[in-house]
């Protein structure tokens, strides 16, 4: 470019192009001082970290998603497997009097498996991603409700033969689910992968999956594999999620990961737009989890009642895609 | 179909201009009822948008269109229709409805434009009209089959009798045969035969040429957006339309080129491709361009893919620098040393939402990692900024998203990705295609550079001035078969279409 070309550079001033870049972080902020305004105790920092806690296990979940979709993927199985391993990891310790450390290390391999059978139908019977894991989703559900015998399990409860169990959940173990350990967990779980999408080489590769499978097939990436590892890592994280709750409430409900699995694919799907990325993004999912934590946070703290917040919740999630996705023709 | 015989079809001086390009210039074209009439030219000749203003495609062509010697104003596709014109486009997949019955599709411009007033559909009668029409054109395919479970063929035939559902006077069939079969091309002819003897005029674009003596009347040869020849087709022969169609030729286009060809350095041998290619043999020497001609559909796009790895279904032994290569997949290919620039370049070649850097390290990103993995950004950058500079892609920067530069530019990118790779075989399937002049010549250049630091390069295309122009040996294909091998300098364009439409 000339030097009148430079001087040209300084373009007019997009309203729409800001908005999809700073739409989401302007709600936030928005929203901070609405709330702020409105109630004394928001901007506490015991609140703060209050709200950070609350967003941990879905950021956590979210993450997992975040990484299958950059690969033009779609998990929706990671609301289970986050059960699956939240009912594997208590009772590793309740019914099985596993150490802390031996506990988390089979229930992840046991979610990497699920991770496997995922991939494995995915890449191999070329059905859309979303429509697998959908059934995919339910099969997890029922393997994780079927193996607690849809029951919660938790320390002292009474197994079938009318025994009371006997194993402790190690106080080790109950760490993770506190501050400062949850909140440090998912802040490491959004580095790294931000890290890893954005400066290696594998995080590049599955980009260019995402962005064109076929230009990527014939630029002698391997596609396959990466999907793979895609579904691995969002296993993966699903089953963090799932023992970081498993932590937090001390014992395995029914299905406590399913409901992880709507906020995960919001926040997944606002961080799009964050920053202008464009596309699945670490540090977006992040900011999207931290949305809807504000908002739930807020809504409860204006008395707004249980059964009327979904609709708030809803309208503003519409709100903030709304502005961030309402772009030129 | 119920027609006088006399009915004839004229178009007079058109001519039609398209931002930067005039597509069509004082264009004559008429023929009659119960003519076959066929429509040949090179690529980019003018035969599709001159048969797309018959369509009413276009509404902003000068030019008058006459019926039975009347003007019959044609400006949109209903206009074109109420007048009885039909076309049936080469791709049958976009004008039907794969989800719906046969009797559905035939009927559906019925369905839409005849029921004014009424709400409900009346299903035996929709599949009785059908059903007569499919037996009176002799096809035997049952009207309530779903269309995603016919041959392509048979999708021909549903059209056509679509067209004929409707008010049929003049049909125009663009290139229908490329994809069939030899016994479906004989059903296509017997149908063609019966409609002309019901008195529908038909058109008939192709580039085989043994079909077009075959089954038409007349002959009208494009070239360059203008009108050649019009002629009964008994009065030419294979030789004198291809010379037609080539016309006078450009010099200076291509560059020249020291020559310095090694020893084979890679062979492939017996290469199937489901149908689509049959038993190809070829080796290329180093340093070597190898030209692949042949017409659109005669399967040099699916040979590159096979060698490249990239198709599931092929098979064949290929053999770099007389070791035997075991090619899966592209990823094992870019491995051993092969690279391809494929043909749609936004659908395959390039990350349109990615920065040009990004697309340029695509295939050698390894090269910029550290430690396995680890992305060196001021690497990765100084590689794409020397890559824009060599190849003079015009872009702001290397960050600027792919999707903003022009069509050449975006080419150079998509070879640009394997310059960097460095392989020993490069395959460029139709590399110039939708590129500007300038950015031919760079192209041009560019090959002829790889050449000269002696690769071997296969070399696809359709445009046949390229084979003579830059190739040092070309191979024809005709319909999947490799069927003719010659020297570039001892050949010349008329020789090369002429094997290439199938002729001698």
């Amino acid at each position: 470019m000339n030097a009148a070309g430079s001087m040209r550079e300084k373009k007019p001033f997009h309203f729409f192009e800001f908005l999809y870049k700073y739409g989401t972080l302007i709600t936030i902020l928005l929203l901070i001082a609405v709330f702020g305004t409105m109630t004394d105790s928001f901007l506490n920092s015991s609140n703060i970290i209050n709200i950070l806690r609350s967003i941990s296990i879905v950021t956590i979940i979210a993450i997992g998603l975040t990484v299958s979709l950059a690969v033009g993927g779609f998990d929706l199985s990671v609301g289970s497997t986050a059960s699956l391993a939240n009912a594997l990891v208590i009772s590793m310790y309740v019914w099985h009097g596993q150490s802390a450390g031996l506990g988390i290390a089979i229930t992840i391999a046991f979610c990497l498996v699920v991770g496997l059978i995922n991939a494995f139908l995915v890449i191999n019977f070329k059905i859309q991603d979303m429509l697998m894991t959908l059934a995919t989703m339910f099969v997890f559900q029922g393997v994780a409700l079927t193996y607690t015998r849809g029951a919660t399990i938790s320390q002292n409860m009474i197994m079938p033969n009318g025994d009371f169990a006997t194993g402790q959940i190690p106080k080790a173990f109950g760490k993770i689910g506190q501050v400062p350990w949850i909140i440090v967990i998912m802040l490491v779980v959004v580095a790294a992968v931000h890290l890893f999408l954005n400066y290696t080489k594998h995080g590049r590769y599955m980009y260019m999956i995402g962005g064109n499978p076929e230009a990527a097939k014939l630029s002698g990436i391997a596609v396959s594999k990466y999907r793979l590892i895609a579904y691995l890592v969002s296993a993966l994280f699903a089953a963090i999620g799932g023992i970081v709750l498993g932590a937090r409430i001390m014992n395995a409900e029914v299905n406590a990961g399913g409901p992880y699995l709507m906020d995960a694919v919001a926040a997944a799907f606002i961080g799009y737009s964050v920053l202008g990325a464009g596309k699945p993004n670490a540090f977006g999912t992040f900011a999207g989890a931290v949305l809807i934590g504000i908002l739930s946070n807020g809504l409860i703290m204006l008395s707004v009642p249980y059964y009327a917040m979904d609709i708030v919740k809803g309208s503003v999630l519409a709100l903030a895609l709304a502005i961030t996705y309402y772009k030129r023709k | 179909m119920t027609v006088s015989a006399a009915s004839r079809l004229e178009m007079k001086q058109i001519s039609i201009a398209f931002p930067g390009v005039k597509a069509l210039t004082d264009v004559d074209f008429h023929t009659a009822a119960g003519r076959v009439h066929a429509l040949i030219g090179a690529n980019g000749a003018g035969k599709s948008t001159l048969m797309k203003v018959l369509a009413g495609a276009y509404g902003h062509y000068t030019g008058h269109i006459l019926m039975d010697g009347k003007e019959a104003r044609i400006r949109s596709p209903k206009e074109a229709k109420q007048h009885g014109i039909q076309v049936v486009y080469q791709e049958v997949d976009t004008a039907l409805i794969a989800n719906l019955t046969v009797g559905e599709n035939i009927m559906l411009e019925k369905t839409v434009h005849d029921m004014t007033g009424r709400h409900w559909v009346r299903w035996k009668g929709l599949h009785q009209s059908a059903q007569a029409i499919l037996e009176r054109m002799n096809v035997k395919v049952s009207t309530r089959k779903l269309i995603q479970d016919l041959t392509l063929a048979e999708k021909q035939m549903v059209l056509i009798a679509r067209s004929v559902a409707m008010k049929c006077r003049f049909l125009v069939l663009d290139e229908p045969t490329a994809p069939l079969s030899k016994t479906e091309t004989e059903q296509l002819f017997r149908l063609v035969r019966l409609l002309k003897s019901d008195g529908v005029g038909i058109i008939f674009i192709s580039h085989r040429l043994p079909e077009l003596f075959e089954i038409c009347d007349d002959i009208t040869i494009m070239r360059d957006g203008r009108l050649v020849v019009r002629d009964e087709i008994r009065k030419l022969d294979h030789q004198q339309v291809v010379e037609h169609m080539l016309g006078a030729k450009l010099d200076g286009q291509f560059p020249c080129r020291k020559r310095e060809i090694g020893e084979i350095c890679f062979e492939a041998r017996g290469i199937h491709d489901s149908g689509k290619v049959n038993d190809v043999d070829l080796h290329i020497r180093r340093g070597e361009i190898v030209g692949l001609a042949g017409l659109v559909g005669a399967g040099k796009t699916e040979l590159c893919r096979a060698l490249f790895g990239a198709s599931r279904a092929s098979t064949g032994d290929m053999y770099l620098n007389g070791r035997k290569l075991r090619i899966k997949s592209p990823h094992q290919a870019v491995r051993s040393g092969i690279a391809l620039v494929p043909e749609e370049r936004r659908r395959e070649g390039i990350f349109v939402d990615e920065a040009v850097s990004v697309n340029l390290t695509a295939a050698s990103l390894s090269r910029f990692a550290k430690w396995g993995s680890w992305l060196s950004s001021a690497a990765e950058k100084k590689a794409a900024v020397e890559m824009i500079a060599n190849l003079g892609i015009k872009t702001p920067n290397e960050q600027a998203k792919v999707k903003n530069l022009s069509g050449g530019n975006q080419q150079k990118v998509a070879i640009g990705k394997w310059l960097l790779v460095d392989a020993d075989v490069y395959i460029f399937d139709e590399p110039t295609k939708g590129v500007d002049v300038g950015a031919k010549r760079d192209i041009y250049d560019l090959v002829a550079e790889l050449a000269a630091r002696g690769k071997c390069i296969l070399y696809a295309s359709s445009e046949i001035s390229e084979m003579t122009g830059i190739t040092d040996r070309v191979y024809v294909m005709y319909d999947g078969r490799m069927i003719k091998e010659l020297e570039s300098d001892k050949t010349n364009e008329e020789e090369i279409l002429l094997y290439s439409t199938g002729g001698l």
